[in-house]
């Protein structure tokens, strides 16, 4: 097996593509926290809020409308959380901010077991992505090709438009001083209101392509939470490039964790982020420098 | 232009300014003098809609002023923080470029080309990141950036701190170059040559007020007020 290099690519494969999940994930929530210090525990109710959505319209009109239909339907989310309640607690401090989206966790869960139940859902994959196509040697499964290509897709486009564009600079320079973006005549609040709802949505896109792979339960949100927090915590905060790093380094770490060293894996990564927060404790490529 | 009238503001808790007044006519230049902590930095950043006006009230061109910090900037004042805050994830080109695309109108007054004509260094370092900048240069590009902004008003906290005496001479004759442009200026300054040389009128700020008003002429002349309020 370790001789394998087919083996290895698989191995491979399988860390990029989770990778990319905790890429999609972890990059709204980072510009946000970036962008205006604000602490969004939730996040990871809104992946599987995302995962919710993406099942219900998957059952009616087939995976395709799921996966258009739920990174729109978690945005909407987005906008009712935004006006609802992180608008009215953006200075209320870190540790406000923390209890009430912590607690907004719970609710969310309750509010997912009430509306879907407490069986898993499941999403079919698609005609055109189902079965193995193969790559380099190996026969690899088509959909998670698929998230690896959508994930490297979403990472060039906000490449883009965060070194390209001038909403991208505005953006980068509100995460760097955001008074004094705001004495430039920058609406910092609506930069932040937009990075929010695109950050839910890709929140929202990550649950629905991650919900073929798994089942779909309430608690799916708060999985996902800890490797989240831990990708953003190595890579640094507010950065497009930490968020990418920050999520390569725990694809690789936890899959080739799990074949290379079975008993540790568990708790190789949280090794690493612990040497990461005494060596650099900013992270990686913090967006502040 | 600018009219302050009996002031409170400060950080939180702690209060600052106490009922602070001072006037700034248009096409002048206003220097506000004081020492260090009599709350020159804070009367700029309450402008600003940086700090919270607790009492007090601020009047820009005839209307009260906007309390959030983009309204104050898009209503005509820009401003000069003394800690120049280029943004370091951008480059110079891109520094100025956020406020040129926005602020630029169908004929404005300041363009790149005319910022770059002002500061010629500038053009050299346009592809440099914001921290690669010496600084004199980060000086010349906060002032450049802020002049984009075509405003009515510009703010400057501190222009010299921190320059060699080459530099401050450069900054100076620009700024002198602004003023015989009409621009309408309050400049913060601890250097009192430099500042007296440039303003037309001046205000003392000692704890939390104005405790002199008089043109610049005035206090150079008036050394009791110098010893008193600047330690001159």
């Amino acid at each position: 097996m370790a001789h394998d290099p087919g083996f290895w690519m698989l191995q491979a494969l399988n860390a990029l593509q989770l990778s990319m999940l905790l890429f999609l994930l972890s990059i709204g929530l980072t510009v946000i926290f970036g962008l205006m210090h604000f602490v969004n525990l939730a996040h990871g109710s809104l992946y599987a809020l995302g995962a919710y959505f993406g099942a219900s319209a998957a059952a009616v009109g087939g995976f395709w409308l799921g996966f258009f239909v739920a990174p729109v339907a978690v945005a909407g989310v987005g906008v009712l959380l935004y006006s609802g309640l992180i608008r009215r607690m953006r200075k209320s401090g870190p540790m406000a901010q923390v209890l009430v989206t912590f607690g907004l966790i719970f609710a969310l869960l309750d509010l997912t077991r009430l509306f879907w139940g407490d069986l898993a859902l499941a999403i079919q994959v698609p005609q055109i992505l189902a079965g193995r196509t193969a790559l380099l040697g190996i026969e690899y499964p088509t959909y998670r090709l698929f998230i690896i290509g959508l994930g490297l897709s979403i990472f060039a486009a906000l490449a883009f438009v965060l070194s390209r564009t001038q909403i991208g600079a505005m953006i980068r320079a509100g995460v760097d001083n955001d008074a004094m973006a705001a004495c430039l005549g920058i609406n910092v609040e609506r930069l932040f209101f937009i990075v929010f709802c695109v950050g839910c949505a890709l929140a929202g896109l990550a649950g629905v392509v991650a919900a073929p792979l798994l089942s779909v339960t309430p608690d799916m949100g708060l999985q996902i939470l800890i490797p989240t927090l831990i990708v953003i915590v190595i890579g640094g905060l507010g950065s497009l490039k930490g968020a990418v790093a920050g999520s390569l380094i725990f694809g690789f770490v936890q899959t080739f964790g799990a074949v290379l060293a079975p008993q540790l894996a568990s708790v190789l990564i949280y090794a690493l982020l612990a040497a990461v927060l005494v060596i650099k404790p900013v992270g990686l490529f913090p967006a502040k420098g | 232009m600018l009219e302050l009238n009996a002031i409170s503001s400060g950080y939180g808790e702690t209060q600052v300014l106490y009922g602070l007044s001072l006037v700034a006519q248009p096409g002048r230049v206003l220097a506000i003098l004081g020492r260090n902590g009599a709350g020159k930095s804070t009367t700029l950043k309450t402008i600003m809609g940086l700090l919270p006006l607790k009492s007090g009230d601020i009047v820009f061109d005839g209307n009260p002023i906007a309390t959030r910090a983009f309204d104050v900037a898009r209503s005509g004042i820009a401003y000069v923080p003394e800690t120049r805050d280029i943004f370091p994830s951008l480059s110079v080109r891109e520094n100025l470029e956020i406020v040129a695309k926005r602020f630029g109108g169908p004929r404005p007054d300041w363009t790149m080309d005319r910022v770059l004509e002002l500061f010629p260094r500038l053009g050299e370092r346009l592809d440099n990141g914001g921290t690669q900048l010496s600084g004199g240069e980060q000086q010349m590009l906060a002032i450049a950036r802020a002049l984009l902004m075509n405003p009515r008003l510009l703010i400057l906290d501190e222009p010299t701190e921190g320059l060699a005496p080459i530099i401050v001479k450069l900054i100076h004759d620009k700024l002198q170059e602004l003023k015989r442009d009409g621009l309408s200026m309050i400049i913060v300054e601890q250097n009192f040559g430099f500042a007296t040389a440039l303003a037309d009128d001046v205000a003392v700020v000692g704890k939390g007020q104005v405790v002199w008003t008089g043109s610049a002429a005035e206090i150079r002349a008036d050394e009791d007020a110098q010893h008193t309020w600047l330690g001159v």
